[in-house]
């Protein structure tokens, strides 16, 4: 067993988690980080290439960018959080550019641009900065349970060291859950790590969850393959196996005719609405884009190809554990939570596209969580390793009855309720009750008896992750009875205006939801804060 | 799915092993790496990526093949490392990243970008 002691410990190892355990380091605090996998190729950012809300500090300019999504989102945004989500942003990318030297490309007037980022080249620029600030690196080391002390603050995180096959136990004054979020091991790129761990995490600790309904992102991607680059799809036209234009089939509004479709046929492909210099462009703006045309031996300019649309759950969708502060903290005394894992409706409502603001708000959610766990930990006055602790791990991890294993089944019966798109993405009232019943037998047969050893521990509370996330996902999505932002019901396909509130979600054994009162709303920085009158009309 | 280990090209660097994010290399005996859990493989093509002599080969299909491709076919089409070279890592490589303008998304579809 690893035992160690340290101020503030960060579980993940993506863009946020990242950034959080450089922005402790800088603020004194001593951190280790620990991954699932590997810091720099752990997560959906590291493996695939993004677009960053990086705007210009010019007011109309900052305007422009706060106002464009606000409806697609269904106004549950905030432009306080959104307005500080830039201002950080801009601040994080220069330091990119300035301190880790991020080869950005250049405009026509020599100007840096600094609207995207490559995800291989960036995390392993993050690395190796994460390693310069002093941080203390765990890959392979999944967590698997958050650590409390005696008054039910978080005092730390064990988990197990998969590539020697050990436990590992780390005390800490302040814990950032930087875990992602989930995409029930659908395949997305990058995404099989994704499995919703901090958030069960979180609850059991006591913490919230929000926007748990805007959960039914589903990415485009060649049949068969992992490849889940969106974007440029709006330069293609979609066809049925005979060849006539599937009428209606788009990447970014006609995507539920591609599900609906792909119910009972297959859909072909073509990206045939390119010109020569933008089929160049995206050969150099999204190289793995093109792997699994240049490996199949398909020109996805001139050949049809199928398509299918992979389910990305709360990874592009944005839901996520509730924040209640500023420094992005929690219900839970030292508990802190940044990027994918935590809710986005903040900065985007109910509805992101991934890639842009998701990559803002990582970078930026993970500066303000590592900077405010390294201050609750200074302030505990280095009591850390000194409090007595206690783990908080039930379902997968010690289960109420007869122990067994079976971790495997468990997640196929979630992926069956979650992944087809006649449930989680055409959603209705009718298909989402008997789904949840079905989830909620899953949960009490594994609470009863799932737990597995050494690396099946990781297996087993994965699965624990993903039903409760599946569970809180469509209580949520049958309590919001309205369309709204990426959540949309055939059987109730308008928006009520007296619905214009987020969803707060929680339990374990017994989920609960209710809407977020106005008092409740997650306050702005004191630096910045609004009017009263104008907080109270944004978060109503 | 991960596909190939080439035996011939290898190097032992332990390079794949330490970077998969889902765990799928071990070492092998004779220290070149196995793949041992490739139903784990996300099909990232993340150890392609950090492997310094193009040893490795993914194919883009997230289900195992039947048989490994043909490597000598592979390295023939120039398909070993073919990822590597297109981001640009490697030593006297331009990085990827300095070209990696895309397309305005504007002209295609008038709406918000997602990536």
């Amino acid at each position: 067993m690893t035992d160690l002691t340290t101020d503030v410990f960060v579980a993940g190892g993506g863009p946020a988690g990242a950034w959080a355990a450089i922005k402790a380091a800088e603020a004194g605090a001593s951190v280790v980080l620990a991954d699932k996998g590997y810091l720099g190729t752990s997560g959906a950012t590291a493996s695939g290439g993004t677009g960053v809300w990086y705007v210009e500090p010019r007011p109309e300019d900052r305007e422009k960018a706060m106002a464009s999504r606000e409806g697609l989102g269904g106004y549950l945004a905030d432009r306080d959080w959104m307005a500080r989500v830039l201002d950080q942003t801009y601040a994080n990318m220069n330091e990119l550019a300035e301190i880790s030297r991020y080869p950005f490309p250049v405009d026509a007037d020599g100007r840096q641009i600094r609207r995207g980022l490559q995800g291989p080249e960036y995390m392993r620029r993050m690395r190796v900065r994460v390693r310069r600030a002093g941080v203390r690196v765990l890959d392979h080391s999944p967590v698997t349970e958050l650590l409390a002390d005696g008054s039910g603050a978080v005092a730390g995180a064990a988990g197990h060291h998969l590539r020697d096959d050990r436990p590992f136990q780390v005390k800490a004054g302040a814990v950032v859950l930087a875990t992602g979020g989930c995409a029930f091991l659908s395949k997305a790129l990058g995404c099989d790590v994704n499995t919703g761990d901090g958030a069960l995490f979180a609850a059991e600790a006591g913490a919230e969850l929000s926007g748990m309904e805007f959960s039914n992102a589903y990415a485009i991607a060649p049949a068969f393959t992992s490849v889940t680059k969106t974007a440029f799809y709006s330069f293609a036209t979609f066809y049925h196996a005979d060849g006539t234009v599937l009428e209606g089939a788009g990447s970014q509004r006609g995507r539920s005719v591609i599900a609906r479709t792909l119910l009972t046929e297959p859909v072909l492909c073509r990206i045939d609405r390119a010109t020569p210099e933008e089929q160049l462009a995206m050969r150099l703006a999204q190289a793995n884009f093109f792997l699994p045309f240049d490996r199949q031996g398909i020109d996805p300019f001139h050949d049809l190809f199928p398509v299918t649309l992979l389910a990305e759950g709360t990874v592009r969708g944005t839901g996520g554990i509730r924040i209640t502060g500023p420094d992005c903290s929690t219900t839970v005394p030292g508990l802190f939570a940044a990027g994918d894992a935590a809710t986005r409706e903040l900065i985007c409502g109910g509805f992101t596209g991934g890639g842009s603001h998701n990559s803002a708000w990582a970078m930026s959610s993970g500066t303000w969580a590592g900077q405010g766990a390294a201050r609750h930990a200074t302030a505990l006055g280095g009591r850390a390793g000194r409090r007595s602790v206690r783990p908080l791990g039930e379902a997968g991890i010690r289960p109420a009855g007869r122990p067994a294993g079976g971790h495997a089944e468990y997640v196929a019966a979630v992926q069956a309720e979650v992944l087809p798109y006649e449930k989680n993405l055409l959603r209705h009232g009718d298909r989402l009750a008997p789904a949840l019943e079905s989830l909620d037998g899953t949960w009490r047969d594994l609470r009863e008896s799932l737990v597995e050893d050494g690396a099946g521990a990781v297996r087993a509370r994965s699965a624990a992750a993903m039903t409760a996330h599946a569970r809180w996902m469509y209580t949520a999505a049958l309590a919001r009875t309205e369309t709204r932002g990426m959540h949309k019901r055939q059987d109730l396909p308008d928006q009520d205006p007296a619905q214009h509130h987020r969803l707060v979600t929680g339990g374990l054994d017994d989920v609960w939801t209710r809407p977020e009162t106005a008092e409740a709303a997650p306050a702005a920085p004191a630096e910045q804060a609004a009017p009263a009158e104008k907080a109270l009309a944004v978060a109503s | 799915m991960i596909e190939i280990v080439s035996r011939e090209r290898c190097i032992a660097c332990d390079k794949c092993i330490e970077v998969c994010p889902t765990n799928v290399f071990d070492r092998g005996a004779d220290g070149i790496p196995v793949i041992d859990r490739q139903s784990d493989c996300q099909t990232c093509f993340m150890c392609e990526a950090y492997c310094p002599v193009d040893a490795l080969f993914v194919d883009p299909r997230s289900h195992p093949l039947p048989e490994p491709p043909d490597e000598a076919e592979l390295a023939a089409d120039g398909l070993l490392g073919s990822y590597r070279k297109q981001i640009g890592w490697g030593r006297g490589r331009v990085p990827g990243a300095k070209l990696a303008v895309g397309p305005s998304l504007d002209r295609a579809a008038r709406a918000p970008l997602t990536s």
